[in-house]
This record gives C-alpha cells, structure tokens and sequence, in this order.
C-alpha cells in the first residue's frame, strides 16, 4: 500500500457483551480514499465493530484513526475527529424536521456560516432532502431516510463515514441509487468503511472487503479477487 | 408577527393585575389562594415536562425535589433571615430552594447517563423516597410533625413573576440546541450520541433546570401553605404533577399551562364531589390516553411561545402524497 499510514487501523480488536464474545481480535485496515466492505452473516460482529469503532461500546485492543489512539475517547469526541457513523436503522430523529436533524449534526459547532454553507452542500447533494426540510424525519419514505441519514454524517465534514447496512428494506433501484451516491461521495474525497449483506453491490464499489465469521476475519482481500472467491460466491453471490 | 411587542405589554398587564387584584379586594380570598396554586403547579408541570416531554424520560421523582426546595427555603427564611429582613429576602430564599433542588437534579442525572425507561423511573421513585424518609428524620425541621412558623409570603405577583420567569427560561432552553439535543435523545439517544451530541451534557444540564424550578415551585408552596410536612412530597404528589403534564401535552409549553390550569380547577370545582373526583380525574386520564395519547397539545406549541426565528420555519409545510410503499428486504 501506500508509504501513509491507514487513515484507520484497527488491531486485536475485541468487542464482549458480558460473557459473550462477539468480536475475537480483528485487525483491518482503510486507507484515505478507499471504500472498504465488511462482510458477513447476521452476528458475524459487523455493527459491534463499527459501534466500537464510533465509541458506543467499550472494546480491547488498538484503533487509531488519523493517527489517533481511540481509546477511551467518547463518541461526541470521535464524531469531531472526521468519524461518523451511519447506524444500522437510520437512526432518523422521527418528529423532528429534516432541518433540525441536520442541525444536530452540527452540535458540536459554533460557526454559523460554516454550517450554512455545509447544509447548502449537502442539500444540493441531496435535492429530494431540501424539498421536505420542514417535514418530520418520520414521514419520509425508506430511501429518503437513508438519504437523510447519510447527509446527517456528512455535516460533520466527516473524513471517514462508517455505515451500516445502507441497502436494508429498500427496493433494487433505490439501493443502487443510494450506492451511487456513496460512490460518488468517495470521489470527493470520503473514505467509506461499508457493512453489508448485500455483498453483490458492495464488492461492486468497494476497492477491498472482509469477510468476516462468528466474530473473526475469515479472509479478506481486492473486491475483484474476492467476487470470483468460490467461499464468498458460495455464501452470498448465489452460488 | 409583527405584534410580537404586544407580548410584553400583556405580561406586564398582567403583571399590574396581580398586583392589583389582591390589593383592592377585587376576589375572594379563596380565588385569590386557587390562582396561586395554579402558578404553582404551572412551574411544576412546566419543569417536569422538561425531562418526561422534551427529553422523553419517566422520572416520578418531581415532589421530591419539590420537598428540598420547600424545606431549604423556609428553614432560610424562619431560622437563618432577620425577621425584618424576610419579605426581601424572600427571591433569595426561593433561588436558594431552586438552587438546592438543582443539586439534588445533578445527584438524580448520573444514573441517568446509563439507565433510562422504566429503571430510571424507579432510580427517580427511589429517590423521592429517600427524600421523604431523610425529612421525617431530621428532627431540626419536624421530622414527621412537619415544619412550620413561616410567613406568608408568596403573594399573586409573586407567583407570576416566577411562572413569567419560569416559562421564559424554559422557552429559551427548549428552543436553543441544547433543546433540540433533548428531543434527540428522546427519539433515538445512540444516534444522537453519534450526531456528536454530548448527551451526558444534555442530560445534566434538564434534569438541573428540571430540579431548579421544582425547588422554586416548592419554595413558593411552603410559604402558602405556611406547613410543610414529608407526607406532602410523597408519590401522590409526583403522580398529581405526571397528570398534569400528559394532560396538557408531552414537550409542549402552551401544554404545560393549559394541563396545570384545567386539572387545578377541576380539583376545586370537583371538591363537593368528595371521592368522587378521584374517579374523574383518572377516568378522563383513560379517555386523553384512548383519544389523544399525546395528552392535549402534544408536541405542539402556541405561536406566542416560539421564538421568532423558529415560527418562520412553522410555517404550513405544503401536504405531499407520501411515496409509494417500499418493498422490504433486498
């Protein structure tokens, strides 16, 4: 790889909740200006590690992000580094407006202008988004949530956006239109750590992919090598 | 919009009534002790709607920061105020019960920050318990006899110079973004956590405000009644407050005041009633859950209560047909 150091990596990392082990020790690495997939089946410890990754859960081992060790750092803190996280589920703030979802984005901040010219952005991003800036998040349809969600971790200026399932309970159009807009979010320069089930599209898009099993990395490597992987043909290409 | 100064010269309208109207005799006494209950209760309900509504939390903890309000400011006032000095010192000892509660609010905050739902209600039952026992055993103010020998000293300006205060302030925390935070922690608090939001600062700081204005409001209680005893902060009392607060409608101001006035006035009209509007009262609980389960006026505002550069944005948002169902799984 490159002679920089990843924009994240992630040694040893083990997540447990109590007696359970979800995660046993994952080191992965991203690189500024990559899209990197994590694949596997449901309680694989996808959305553990991102939501170590993002502060939410306590973990072992290292994470350094743009050359800082994460641990310990709470979740408002890594959202100010450049990390945000797009949950599993949107996380749409229902009976508050599309606005003040945005806002809340921005809670951290206090530069006016800067975070009128970052709404502006990412509305002209999202132009459905600015249509409906007065409706409750809640009344959107499923694809316009994700959207929002989306355009949410992009008013923090994020550097690296982690997000989870993007594709979930959207019809084939919408989810390549979605990933099309990832991809092109990746061109302007976002890094993008993608979870999905959905390994079709996300190997589409992504430079490298995990795979990962009962909380280990099976294996990894280039999305070209792993689509003709008989193990990830056989498990989630349909054969 | 424009007639927003129009506002200010009502609050000072009435203002120069309640001045007027017990100085002159214009109601009876009777009345004149039912409206300062009612801006009791208004402070009450408008607080504890603060961490219930906007925040989304259940806390049943509300007549025991009540009790360390009430209890802080009359033992200021009887015991460590100059007799003379006492209808000027009056605000200080009312901040001071505020201020007590408040502290009492920041000890109630921390299990927040790793509980909420149906355990933090218990943290908050638990506290209010403790708060009545600790009360019945400190012999210095009564113990379980009560406390007494203050005087009265909350008049109708008094009550609605702190029910003005209370809701400004309020009004300003609920529209600023430590408001917004609020609801976002009640609508989702892990994507509020990764919005950036400190939510523990969110946190502290409601249940702080909450507490303060519960102490004031008891403040204001003990010096009415001129008697306070632990009994008087007990789950009943915290149960009268929750009523009022979806009565009148969950992170709603305009709620707050119109839950506290109708259920305040239907207690005293129902009082010939005896038993009976312990029936009432619950029965049309039943009915607002059946028919408006987000209590009156629910999530909604007066427009005299938002601020300006909010209500711009209130505008009526054009109707648009919602997009045809999506299909689940992919």
């Amino acid at each position: 790889m490159s002679a920089k150091p990843p924009l994240l990596e992630v040694k040893d990392l083990a997540v447990s909740y109590g007696s359970l082990r979800a995660v046993k020790g994952i080191s992965l690495e991203v690189h500024e200006g990559e899209i990197v997939t994590l694949m596997g089946a449901n309680g694989a410890g996808k959305s553990s590690i991102l939501s170590a990754l993002s502060g939410l859960t306590p973990f072992q081992g290292t994470v350094r992000f743009d050359g800082q060790d994460l641990r310990r750092v709470p979740a408002d803190r890594i959202v100010a580094l450049g990390m945000a996280h797009v949950p599993e589920g949107r996380g749409i703030f229902g009976d508050l407006t599309v606005r003040e979802n945005l806002r809340l984005a921005t809670w951290i901040r206090h530069d006016r202008e800067g975070i009128r010219a970052d709404t502006e952005r990412v509305l002209d991003r999202f132009p459905r988004l600015r249509d409906r800036l007065e409706q409750p998040g809640g009344t959107l349809s499923g694809g316009e949530q994700q959207m929002l969600a989306v355009a949410r971790a992009l008013m923090s200026r994020a550097k690296l956006l982690l997000l989870d399932e993007p594709s979930m309970g959207l019809s084939p159009v919408l989810v390549r239109e979605i990933f099309g807009i990832l991809q092109e979010i990746n061109r302007q320069g976002v890094t993008l750590l993608l979870v999905e089930q959905n390994a079709n599209m996300a190997l589409r898009i992504a430079s490298r992919g995990y795979v990962l099993e009962t909380g280990q990395v099976a294996f990894s490597g280039a999305s070209g090598d792993l689509r003709s992987d008989p193990r990830v043909r056989k498990a989630y290409l349909g054969g | 919009m424009k007639m927003r100064w129009m506002i200010g010269v009502l609050l000072l309208a009435g203002f120069a009534l309640s001045w007027a109207v017990p100085h002159f005799g214009w109601l009876d006494p009777y009345i004149l002790l039912v409206l300062m209950y009612l801006g009791i209760n208004i402070i009450l309900t408008a607080s504890l709607n603060l961490v219930n509504g906007y925040m989304g939390e259940f806390s049943v903890g509300h007549a025991g920061f009540m009790a360390v309000g009430a209890y802080v400011s009359s033992v200021l006032t009887v015991n460590l105020f100059p007799v003379t000095g006492a209808v000027f010192l009056f605000p200080v000892a009312v901040v001071g019960g505020g201020l007590a509660a408040s502290l009492a609010g920041l000890l109630v905050s921390i299990p927040s920050f790793r509980t909420r739902g149906d355990y933090l209600a218990i943290v908050t039952l638990a506290f209010g318990m403790i708060v009545k026992s600790a009360l019945e055993n400190i012999e210095s103010v009564g113990g379980p006899r009560g406390f007494m020998g203050m005087e009265q000293l909350t008049t109708l300006p008094w009550v609605y110079v702190w029910v003005v205060v209370t809701i400004w302030i309020l009004r300003n925390l609920v529209f600023s973004k430590y408001g917004r935070g609020m609801a976002a922690i009640r609508e989702d608090e892990v994507a509020c956590d990764l919005c950036g939001v400190h939510t523990r600062r969110v946190k502290i700081s409601a249940f702080v405000v909450s507490a303060f204005f519960a102490g004031v409001a008891g403040g204001l209680y003990a010096h009415v009644l001129q008697f306070i005893n632990p009994r008087m902060f007990d789950i009943l009392k915290s149960t009268e407050i929750l009523i009022m607060v979806y009565l009148g409608g969950m992170a709603s101001l305009g709620g707050s005041i119109l839950g506290a006035s109708i259920y305040t006035i239907a207690m005293e009209l129902l009082r010939e009633q005896g038993a009976w509007r312990m029936v009432l009262m619950p029965l049309l609980l039943i009915l607002l859950m059946l028919f408006r389960p987000r209590g009156l006026f629910g999530l909604r505002e007066f427009p005299w209560l938002v601020p300006l550069r909010d209500l711009v944005l209130l505008r009526p948002v054009k109707k648009q047909k919602e997009k045809t169902h999506v299909p689940a799984g992919s």
